[in-house]
This record gives structure tokens, C-alpha cells and sequence, in this order.
């Protein structure tokens, strides 16, 4: 398949404008007659749905939680960026934008992320006028800090709850259409497959997870702000309900996945400390501004932290990388952790974690001004582990936490199904191989605050659509083989429990899959994973009815559903030849241990096509082209 | 460590529940309440019984959606803390711990420990929000918030919709949620034109959802994981106070409740 970006010709800083003038219209009018369907209510989902109501379009919203206030960008902590230069640093949306590139490692299309660097300084203007308290200096004006991956101070945060009153914004923003009537939301409702006819996306299958009803929903395009599939893993810092069933089954009607084995791993999480754990807490990024990460020089030192004297321990970030220090980007974090526990030079009981200490910033600011930088994430550390992190260093190793990789969308956001268009961390486009932290939210609100508005007009008013009824025979046929998939799900006369096979799907994607990968790991991993597959089809078991809250049911979906995308992970990173970013091929490095790309063979988007089941899907390339930031090695030294 | 958990069963609304008691052996002291939850679920799934219905998200204590009553607290003995972040190391060896959905008239009953708690949505819909539509924000430095009200406002903005303030009450009240997004937005500049007009609203909306109303008890901020402080339901008070006042048509003509009054009316 040709993949054509639609990127506007011309200079980069005038792409956006030049493609919002060639964009057609809908008059006020018409608006109202329009119908679109929205999936998932996080920073995406929800700035889209409130915007586009409050356009004028009939808007449905659809959440698997109990209420959109509950989706999983509430869990981000640290901020978001903007190039508003309020600092007199030394930014601007130019530099934004190259330092976005080049975090991530030259995989990303520039004309994306010069627009989102555009945008980001609108986002910072709505969220404040929505009443999102950002941190405030005494005069008033807003506060920033500095984040991994910049040398400058242009996050903006709300304490360590940046992601939870951003989404409270749009949540608010939401609430206000859904009173006027033009969204009308449906939580606890789980898309499972989308309605393609002609080839457009027309509509979605939902199920209500208390009565276990499907439903054919239609309309004019569909918008998907599902997230990420971290959850592959099973350990992740994301949410427990996290899914990646609406991008996949978006997938099997023909859109394509791109760079699937893009995944982020966040160096500060809070270690795993049994076998029992369901989730990784995160510790905020931020807690780099002011934290040292070391760990002791010699291996096996077992001693308490206070006992090992200055000169016995190694700051490694610091000592190999002295201009970024403990602020190099996260892949570069995650790996020198783990390299210093493979030597056998990690702390805490499984060795498996690194000291970030407070120490010396508290003796320099006082404990008060820690407090208010970071108290509520001191708080929670204390709560979860019982140690207090302003008198002992706290414990951290690196975990999964968003993937880079997603439905392959071009520069209108628009999918390879004319109609489907998809936002946020549910689409592959603007963080390449690697995302710098506080840059998650802000693409969030890019996509569906600005960007999707006028896409998606764009495409309405320059497509013609019959019109497609609930009832119509291509709707009824997906909604049977929805049907049938539930009931299959049940019948399965087995004996293992949905989560033993999610454990264990996780253990082979975080071991051959995960921080690095090999070719021989990944090609033994994808046997396993098939085998694996096989025996979730014959032996499992979910009790329970499909007519009522059914949990494990719910889980069991959407495990059927990483069963398969844990094999394209690996494909993709098996088929990647070279190390970038957070892929990281332990056959391609420097031979000082950094990722080695190869931008003659890899610089392109990998979009995967689904050729029907049991066949090997298909590699499309998008080539990528850097005509202004010039690929390097990344040097963060 | 050892434990018995006692927990409400019930299928649905319209099924009889009761109690059924757990003992659980081998009880990891640095687990969660809900990993203790899921060991169990994990069992009774392999036994072919249905799991305990509970809900559950982030898992970090911000996304609001656990929360059940731990003998008779609403999430258990520890400040500030959610069901998700409460590790059994609080809980004493060979001790029972009664566990039950949130019970208010508002909040519909779902199935073991899940209860339907769209009325704070509708709250929220009835005038939670600053009307600033995409688009006609003026630059965000532009508008100048003190530290001091900046921060006040955060404090009230916390709050993470979990439902334990109306659980723990003795009368239902949802005024802590209530008065926590009315403080929030009451507090910055941005919230001053609808000022008025928000506290009316919600309020008038929260009556309507049958939640009951706030006798300063204090039980809601004693429970709440973000620490709400109560001030927040006296500036919901004069708020409300302020904007009837200055809302009302000329004539008050009328002892009904303010619900039905016109302008508290969508």
C-alpha cells in the first residue's frame, strides 16, 4: 500500500496554516446534521468530544469506566510542555520541536511535531481560562520546571496532578455539551469492533458492561482516543482497565498499526515487590530536577545507604553524562539503571533498583520547599512502601508506561479507513522511537483540542455518505460475529484464570521484548506467545453470564486481543534491525553502550497491515524525511 | 498473614444479597487491598465461582473509581488513602474485615462492591465548569492568579470523585464534592461570571439526585483521600447563599424547595 502522509508542500512553520486554509468547510447548518462517534474520554477523547460539541455536531461518547472523569491520563503527574518561553530561557516553538525530534531519535514525522509544537502554547491559554490551577509564582504569573530531555524550564504543572486537572478541564468542558445536549455520553460501554461500509468507518459495536447488551452505534466518522497498549505486559504503569481491543479490532478492518515496538519504559517506578503485584506505581519524572540517582560503586553492597560514604558511591548518570546529568531521556534513564543492575550493583532486596536521593537538595532548599515541589509523590512513596524518602534515598527501577507505537495516521489524523481518525497515544505520530517526558498530555490536547476540529470538518465536507441505518445487513453482520466472539470466550471448557495467561503473556514481552531485545529472544518469544495463544483458546475459563457485570469477561477480550498484538510487537522489533530510542537491539550499539540507528535501512514508519488470520501481515513503509533537524547521534554527554 | 474478609454478595439490584465470609491464608503484608481482592478473585475464578465485582482503575489513587466501606470506613482505616493504595501491613494478623459497597440513595446499587455514582457527573453537568468554549482563551499569563488563591483553588480541585464523603455520612450529603468543585472554580478569577450561577446550580442539582443535606458532621473529610477540608461546604453555602440571593426574580412567591425554583432549572 502507498501511504500518503498529506503533508502540506512549503516551509514547516507554515504547513499548518497553509493546511487549515485548503481545508473545507461545514456551514453552522450543517453541522447539526452530522453525527460522530468518539471512543474513550481521556485528554484526547474528551477535548475532542467537548470541542466538537461545542461546534455544533451531534456528538456520542463512549468510556469502558463508570464516568470520563475516570480515564488514565488523570494519572499524569509531572506537566506539560509548551514553548511559551515565559522563563526568558532560550525557547521557542523551533526548539520545542527539534527537541521533541531528537528525543525521539529521528523517528517521528517533523511536520507533525512542528505543529504540535505549535499548538502547545494555545493548550497552556484554554486549560488556564477552563480554571486548571497551574503552580503560580508569588506575582501571579505561572510557574515552570525543567523536564528530561530539555535544557530549558517549560513545563507547566498543577503539583504532581498535572494530568488529573487537565483531564478535569475537559471533563468539565464535556460535562458542559453533554448539558446542552449536544454530547450524549456512554460510560461503562467497551467498544469491540468498528463498522466499515463502502470503506469508511460508519460506525461501532459497544457493549454495556452492566447488562452485557451490544449495540450498533452509526455515524459519519469515528474518532478513536482509546491510549495505549502498555497493558501487553501485564505490569505497567498504566491502568488496570487499559486496553488496546478498540485500535486492534480497528486494525482487522483494515487500518494499519505503525511501529508497534515503540515502547517507553519510565526509569523512576517504584519496584515490583512481590508476585502478587498487579500494577507499577510511577514516581514523577520531575523528581529528577532535584533527585541524584546512584548506587554503590562496588557490587553487592548490601549496606544501609547512609553508611556508604560519599566517595563509594557512583552517580552514573552524572559521570556519563555530564551536560543532561540525571535529566537525560527516559530510554537513556531505563537503560543505565538496568545495565548497573545487571552488574550486580542494584539495591533493595531483589537487587533489582537504583537510589534517587533527595539528600543534598534538601540540605540546600530545606525540606519545606521539597515538600511543596513534590509532597504529594513523597506521600504516596511513604504510603506504598513505608519508608520516608526525605530520610532514606528512595527505591526505583524502570517500568512500562506508554507506547509510542499506534494506529498509523496521517497528517490529518486520519487512519488508512477514510473516516477513522485517531488521537493521542492510541495513534503512532509525533514521539518517534522515544516520547520526552510532559509531552504526553500536551498531544493529548493538540489532537483533540485543535487539530482534530478542523480534520475532521474537513473530511465531511469533502466526502459524500450515503446513509447507513442501525439495522442495515454490513451493521448486523458485525454485530453477530461480535456476538459470537462473547460467547466463544465463554464456552471455552478450561481451567486457567484470564489473569494467569495475561502473567504470562507479560513475563515473555517484558523479558524478550522489553528494556533490550535480541533476534534470537524475540523469534523464541513469538513461538511462545503462539503457543501460548493456542492454549488460551482451549483452556480457559471465565465464569460467570455474558448478560451482567461480568469482569472477567471484560478481561478476557481484551487478553485475546494482546495475545495477538504481543506477536506484532515482536515482529516489529525482530524486523527493526538497529537500536532507537526505546527499542533498543542489544546487536546494535556504540561501543560505549548507546542505541546505534541506521538511518540508511530504518528511517521509516513501520505500518503493519492484518491479512486475514494466520497470515503473516504485511510491512508498508512510510519514509521519513528531516529537512530541518539533521539525524545525529543522540548525545545527551 | 492471615485474614478473613467478610463481604457483601449480590448479583444485582433486584437480587437478595449477604455476607460471605473469606478466610484467606497467606496474606503478603506489603499488598494492597485490592491485590488482596484480586489473590481472592483469582482463587474463586479457579474454583469456577464468580469473582467479588469491585472497581478499580489507576491503581495510584487519582482516578476515583475504587472505594467500599472496610468495617463500617469508607476506605479503611488509613488518611488519605484509597482501597488501591492501602497495603495489609495496617491490618493485624487473624483480624476480619467487613467489606461493603457504598450505601446512599444516589448511588443506584450495581452488583457486590459496585455502585452507580453518575449522580456526580450530573452535578458536575449542572454548572461544574468555566464556559470557555475552544478557542477564546487569551494567553494564560494574561489573567494573574496569587500563589496563595492558586493554591487554595488546588487544594479544593483535588478531589478525585470517589464517592466516600456521601458513603461516610450519616445523612448522604454530597456537599464536600459538591463544595469542592464550587470552592475550586469560586476561588480563581476565570470562575467569577458564573459564580452565582454555579452554586445555584449544583446545588439545586444535588438535592434533586436525593443526596441528603450537609449537617456540619464532619465524617465526609475525615474519610476523603485528598484531605478535602470542610471549608470547602461553607463556601458552597454562602455561595449558594450570594447567588440566590442576587438571582431571585423580584417576586418570591413561592415555599418550594429551591429545586424548583426557574433559574435553578436547565
Amino acid at each position: 500500500m502507498k501511504l500518503d502522509a498529506r503533508i502540506p508542500s512549503g516551509p514547516i512553520e507554515q504547513a499548518w496554516d497553509k493546511a487549515r486554509f485548503d481545508m473545507k468547510l461545514v456551514n453552522p447548518a450543517n453541522k447539526r446534521r452530522h453525527t460522530l462517534i468518539v471512543v474513550g474520554s481521556g485528554l484526547a477523547g474528551g477535548s475532542a468530544a467537548a470541542t466538537l460539541g461545542e461546534l455544533g455536531y451531534n456528538v456520542k461518547c463512549f468510556c469502558f469506566q463508570d464516568s470520563p472523569r475516570r480515564a488514565h491520563s488523570i494519572a499524569a503527574q509531572g506537566g506539560i510542555n509548551a514553548a511559551k518561553n515565559y522563563q526568558n530561557d532560550g525557547d521557542s516553538i523551533y526548539r520545542l520541536f527539534y527537541d521533541t525530534v531528537k528525543g525521539g531519535d529521528f523517528r517521528a514525522r517533523e511536520a507533525n511535531v512542528y505543529r504540535l509544537a505549535q499548538n502547545s502554547v494555545n493548550i497552556i491559554d484554554q486549560c488556564v481560562a477552563q480554571g486548571v490551577p497551574f503552580a503560580r509564582e508569588y506575582g501571579g504569573s505561572l510557574e515552570n520546571r525543567s523536564f528530561g530531555g530539555a535544557q530549558v524550564s517549560r513545563t507547566f504543572y498543577a503539583r504532581g496532578q498535572t494530568g488529573q486537572q487537565l483531564l478535569l478541564g475537559a471533563y468539565q468542558a464535556l460535562e458542559r455539551q453533554v448539558d446542552t445536549g449536544q454530547v450524549t455520553m456512554f460510560p461503562r460501554s467497551e467498544m469491540l469492533d468498528l463498522i466499515v461500509i463502502d470503506g469508511k468507518a460508519r460506525g461501532i459495536i459497544v457493549r454495556n458492561l452492566i447488562t452485557g447488551k451490544l449495540s450498533v452505534h452509526i455515524a459519519d466518522a469515528v474518532i478513536l482516543a482509546t491510549g495505549g497498549y502498555g497493558n501487553v505486559y501485564y505490569l505497567s504503569t498504566n491502568a488496570k482497565g487499559s486496553n488496546a481491543t478498540a485500535i486492534w479490532r480497528a486494525y482487522k478492518r483494515g487500518a494499519l498499526f505503525a511501529n508497534p515496538c515503540f515502547t517507553q519504559i519510565h526509569p523512576t517506578c517504584i519496584p515490583v515487590s512481590g508476585d502478587y503485584q498487579s500494577k507499577l506505581t510511577l514516581m514523577s519524572e520531575s523528581l529528577r530536577n532535584d533527585g541524584r540517582i546512584w548506587v554503590p560503586k562496588q557490587k553487592g553492597d548490601k549496606r544501609p545507604p547512609d553508611q556508604i560514604p560519599e566517595a563509594e558511591r557512583d552517580y552514573y548518570l552524572e559521570r556519563r553524562y555530564p551536560s543532561f546529568g540525571n535529566l537525560v531521556p527516559r530510554d537513556v534513564a531505563s537503560r543505565n539503571a538496568k545495565a548497573v543492575c545487571d552488574e550486580g550493583r542494584g539495591v533493595g532486596e531483589t537487587g533489582l533498583g537504583v537510589y534517587l536521593d533527595f539528600s543534598e537538595a534538601i540540605q540546600r532548599l530545606g525540606e519545606e520547599t521539597i515538600r511543596e515541589r513534590y509532597g504529594n509523590l513523597f506521600d504516596m512513596y511513604q504510603r506504598i512502601t513505608d519508608e520516608n524518602p526525605y530520610k532514606v534515598p528512595m527505591r526505583i527501577y524502570p517500568a512500562i508506561h506508554y507506547t509510542m507505537g499506534g494506529l498509523w495516521v496521517d497528517y490529518q489524523l486520519q487512519s488508512t479507513i477514510p473516516g477513522l481518525f485517531v488521537l493521542g497515544e492510541a495513534n503512532f505520530s509525533d514521539h518517534g522511537a522515544n516520547r520526552l517526558g510532559a509531552s504526553a498530555l500536551m498531544q493529548g490536547l493538540s489532537d483533540g483540542y485543535f487539530i482534530i476540529p478542523y480534520t475532521v470538518g474537513n473530511y465531511l465536507a469533502s466526502t459524500k455518505l450515503e446513509k447507513v441505518s442501525e439495522s442495515s445487513a454490513d451493521a448486523q453482520a458485525v454485530l453477530s460475529s461480535v456476538q459470537q466472539g462473547v460467547e466463544k470466550l465463554l464456552a471455552i471448557p478450561g481451567k486457567r484464570t484470564v489473569d494467569s495467561f495475561h502473567r504470562e503473556l507479560g513475563k515473555i514481552m517484558w523479558d524478550d521484548c522489553g528494556m533490550s531485545r535480541n533476534a534470537a529472544g524475540l523469534k523464541d518469544a513469538i513461538g511462545r506467545i503462539r503457543a501460548l495463544r493456542e492454549e488460551f483458546w482451549r483452556n480457559l475459563n471465565v465464569p460467570g453470564s455474558s448478560d451482567d457485570l461480568n469482569q472477567s469477561l471484560e478481561k478476557a477480550g481484551r487478553v485475546a486481543d494482546f495475545l495477538e498484538l504481543g506477536e506484532l510487537m515482536c515482529l516489529d522489533a525482530l524486523e527493526r534491525n538497529e537500536s532507537c530510542g526505546g527499542h533498543f537491539r542489544e546487536e546494535y550499539q556504540t561501543p560505549d553502550g548507546e542505541a546505534q540507528r541506521d538511518d540508511e535501512h530504518y528511517s521509516y514508519a513501520a505500518a503493519w497491515g492484518y491479512t486475514g488470520p494466520g497470515n503473516p501481515p504485511e510491512l508498508n513503509k512510510e519514509p521519513l524525511e528531516f529537512h530541518y533537524v539533521h539525524p545525529s547521534q543522540r548525545s545527551y554527554k | 498473614m492471615k485474614l478473613t474478609l467478610t463481604i457483601w454478595r449480590q448479583k444485582g439490584p433486584d437480587s437478595k444479597g449477604k455476607f460471605v465470609s473469606y478466610p484467606m491464608d497467606n496474606v503478603n503484608p506489603e499488598m494492597s487491598m485490592l491485590e488482596c481482592l484480586d489473590v481472592l478473585n483469582e482463587s474463586l475464578a479457579e474454583r469456577g465461582e464468580e469473582p467479588v465485582a469491585f472497581e478499580h482503575d489507576c491503581r495510584e489513587g487519582i482516578c476515583g473509581s475504587c472505594g467500599f466501606m472496610i468495617s463500617g470506613v469508607a476506605h479503611g482505616p488509613q488518611p488519605a488513602t484509597t482501597v488501591c493504595q492501602l497495603t495489609m501491613r495496617h491490618f493485624k494478623d487473624g483480624e476480619e474485615l467487613v467489606l461493603e459497597p457504598w450505601r446512599s440513595r444516589a448511588f443506584p446499587f450495581v452488583k457486590d462492591l459496585v455502585v452507580d455514582r453518575r449522580a456526580f457527573d450530573r452535578i458536575i453537568e449542572s454548572g461544574g465548569y468555566i464556559s470557555v468554549s475552544t478557542g477564546n482563551a487569551p494567553d494564560g499569563n494574561a489573567i494573574p492568579v496569587g500563589k496563595e488563591e492558586s493554591d487554595r483553588a488546588m487544594d479544593a480541585a483535588a478531589c478525585i470523585g470517589c464517592g466516600a464523603c456521601v458513603a461516610a455520612c450519616p445523612n448522604g450529603s454530597a456537599a464536600l464534592f459538591t463544595g469542592a468543585k464550587i470552592a475550586h472554580l469560586g476561588i480563581l478569577p476565570q470562575g467569577q461570571p458564573e459564580r452565582d450561577r454555579r452554586a445555584v446550580r449544583m446545588v439545586a442539582q444535588m438535592h434533586e439526585e436525593g443526596f441528603g443535606s450537609c449537617t456540619n458532621i464532619g465524617e465526609c473529610t475525615g474519610v476523603c483521600p485528598k484531605e478535602i477540608p470542610l471549608e470547602v461546604i461553607a463556601r458552597m453555602n454562602r455561595d449558594y447563599l450570594g447567588g440566590a440571593w442576587r438571582e431571585r426574580k423580584n417576586v418570591v412567591t413561592t415555599i418550594a424547595p429551591v429545586s424548583d425554583w426557574d433559574f435553578a432549572k436547565k
